[in-house]
């Protein structure tokens, strides 16, 4: 089976729900990157960035202490993400689309930002390769991330403040499709995460599926067998299907772990796929927080990259056709696991992979023994000091 | 025969072109568009397209942006654009087309959706969401229904999307004049009569111009090559700025008067 199938549908999921004026350029960028995927030159190009400017492979890092402090004799490896330039998996994405962007001869670069590392990797992409840059981001997150935003001036990008909606991810989706309806002809635009229309979630998978594919060589050459579980964060999903698409075929057991915010029994979550129906969001369909008339849910999270209520269409395939277990955590347990991570491993994580190291905190005392955990530390943490701080004399208060 | 039809058929005859128009349904309140609708009626409006408020309206500018929140606000749901529909079916039959997104189409059901629509008395649907390709169910339901599925085109269209989507629409074909967002624009695009003109020469379903439509030279030109205009942003303003319900049906009424005049005169001066 090849998924996603030739109109970009992960069994039932996916698809390519756009407006008319953007099809043709759709179009157009799914020939293009079918044709850069067979160009050997291409390839080379994108591994000599990847290698020489991102600074990969990233480690795998066994964290003997953390796993000492699970029993059972389980033992963690953290792959080290927060390690690749710009502090994020999303660079591995933003290296390959903007690479794209310029074999296509676009002029301008447009992306949406959450929590502004995809922002701040899109504007270091474009910066690296000449092209002018804007960012969408809410003007909500603007507030929680604002030294994203100053990383991104710096490199020469222009931040733009969404105040549409509930201004946040969603809407920073919303207002840069908007953006690229308008200047489709000259403008790339640069998506984060597996979502939008085909042949985003596919496209931006590949670019990210990097990290699984060091893990499974770094993990036999530690260990000399592949792992029993891969645990990851899940907003749009983006470093999870990265680093579990190339254990698809394996025994490898699929955690993804979601925002559960204040908790997925109130309305401060962002569960899409514990909690959500299926429906159309940003060109795809997908899983969706949304309401019983079809509108959109506001999502929550104290982590802004993962505070979206959609989720790539893959993630949705995996769910239904039980390939990942979807968990969540919450707010207080993911800031808890930021605290844990930092003081014995000398590892301050961000907020989202936090959730997924807070699971590992949580359920592998409750494993048999012997078994390997791969966690996918998406990035690090300093953008989340402020917000850590914040909660910390927040809860004193209380 | 679907009204639409009906409608541009009688236009065709008379040698007139379609007046279109767009406001959200529920913006301020239900009971505000049933009146509107029924002075559009009166003016001469051909067809009316009654926006479905979607929470997150991506091919909308600002204006539409904020109409859909407020009629959101007001409790707008797809269920009571129905009953309201059914009520305007009692007093005119002007007619009325849906426009939406897909979601709130999709939550509702597609078959529930179609069957629902035309039993109010609806003619016809348009989700810019929703290209061809995407839309097989629900053209299946609507044929069904005898419901007009009106896709788009959009100067980005190749020659292959053009028949794609002169296949597998009915009641007329909405062309969008510019590459962006709804809302008033000043010129209009350099390339819209070649795309017209291509369009034109590939069917002879009527074509009707929307997007960035408000002003009186761009309509009688757009109207030497399309079969109608659609006007929304324009009419969506007037709303917005009369919070007053006396000024606002008289401004409203003033400004569909005066595009009714133009349009329907444009025609006779040929």
């Amino acid at each position: 089976m090849t998924i996603p199938n030739k109109k970009g549908y992960f069994g039932g999921f996916g698809g390519c729900f756009v407006p008319e004026v953007l099809i043709p350029a759709l179009k157009e960028l799914s020939k293009a990157y079918g044709d850069a995927r067979k160009d050997k030159k291409f390839i080379k190009e994108l591994d000599l960035l990847l290698h020489h400017y991102a600074g990969r492979p990233t480690p795998l890092y066994f964290a003997k202490r953390l796993s000492q402090t699970l029993g059972s004799d389980t033992r963690v490896y953290l792959k080290r993400e927060d390690l690749a330039h710009t502090g994020a998996h999303k660079i591995n994405n933003t290296l390959g689309q903007v690479l794209l962007a310029k074999r296509m001869g676009k002029k301008r670069i447009i992306a949406e930002t959450g929590a502004g590392q995809h922002g701040v990797a899109t504007a270091t992409a474009a910066a690296m390769m000449g092209f002018p840059c804007e960012v969408y981001m809410g003007e909500e997150d603007i507030g929680r991330q604002a030294l994203n935003v100053f990383r991104m001036k710096l490199l020469g990008a222009k931040v733009i403040s969404v105040v549409s909606g509930s201004r946040t991810l969603k809407d920073s989706i919303n207002e840069a499709m908007r953006d690229w309806v308008t200047n489709v002809r000259t403008t790339y635009y640069v998506i984060g995460s597996v979502v939008g229309p085909e042949p985003y979630p596919r496209m931006v998978r590949d670019f990210q599926s990097v990290i699984g594919k060091e893990t499974k060589r770094q993990i036999v050459q530690a260990e000399g067998r592949l792992p029993d579980y891969l645990v990851a964060c899940v907003g749009g999903g983006s470093n999870s299907i990265g680093l579990f698409h190339p254990f698809y075929k394996t025994k490898a057991k699929f955690i993804g772990v979601e925002a559960a915010g204040l908790g997925v029994n109130t309305h401060k979550h962002a569960a899409t796929l514990g909690k959500g129906r299926v429906g159309v969001l940003h060109g795809s369909k997908s899983y969706v927080l949304e309401d019983k008339f079809g509108q959109i849910n506001i999502a929550h999270s104290i982590s802004a990259g993962l505070d979206y209520p959609g989720v790539g269409p893959e993630h949705s395939f995996y769910k239904n056709t039980h390939r990942a277990k979807y968990v969540s955590i919450t707010d207080k347990e993911a800031v808890n696991a930021f605290k844990m991570l930092s003081e014995i491993e000398g590892i301050i994580p961000a907020l989202e992979p936090s959730h997924a190291l807070a699971w590992v905190k949580k359920f592998a005392p409750t494993l048999s023994k012997n078994k390997i955990i791969v966690v996918c530390l998406s990035g690090r943490g300093d953008k989340d000091v402020d917000i850590i701080a914040d909660y910390e004399s927040h809860k004193r208060k209380i | 025969m679907n009204r639409i039809k009906e409608k541009f058929n009688l236009l065709k005859a008379t040698n007139k072109k379609a007046f279109i128009t767009f406001i959200t349904a529920g913006d301020p309140s239900l009971s505000v568009t049933e009146r509107l609708v029924l002075e559009m009626d009166r003016s001469g409006v051909d067809v009316v397209e009654l926006g479905v408020p979607f929470s997150d309206p991506t091919a909308d500018g600002p204006r539409i942006q904020a109409s859909s929140m407020r009629s959101l606000k007001a409790g707008t749901t797809l269920a009571k654009i129905l009953n309201l529909v059914k009520k305007i079916r009692k007093k005119s039959k002007i007619p009325l087309v849906l426009m939406t997104y897909y979601n709130p189409v999709y939550a509702y059901g597609i078959k529930k959706f179609a069957r629902d629509a035309a039993c109010a008395g609806v003619d016809g649907v348009i989700v810019p969401d929703l290209p061809p390709e995407e839309a097989l169910e629900l053209i299946k339901e609507s044929r069904r229904f005898n419901l007009a599925n009106i896709f788009l085109l959009a100067p980005t269209s190749t020659k292959e999307r053009i028949k794609k989507v002169i296949q597998k629409g009915s009641g007329f074909i909405y062309y969008v004049s510019l590459t962006g967002v709804t809302g008033e624009r000043k010129t209009i695009p350099p390339d819209l009569y070649k795309k017209l003109k291509e369009i034109k020469s590939l069917t002879r379903k009527p074509v009707a111009v929307g997007f960035g439509v408000s002003r009186a030279a761009q309509i009688k030109s757009i109207l030497k090559k399309a079969d109608g205009v659609i006007v929304g942003s324009a009419l969506v303003g007037i709303i917005e700025k009369n919070s007053n319900r006396k000024t606002l049906y008289k401004e409203f009424n003033k400004k569909i008067d005066l595009f009714s005049k133009i349009i329907h005169f444009a025609c006779k001066e040929r």
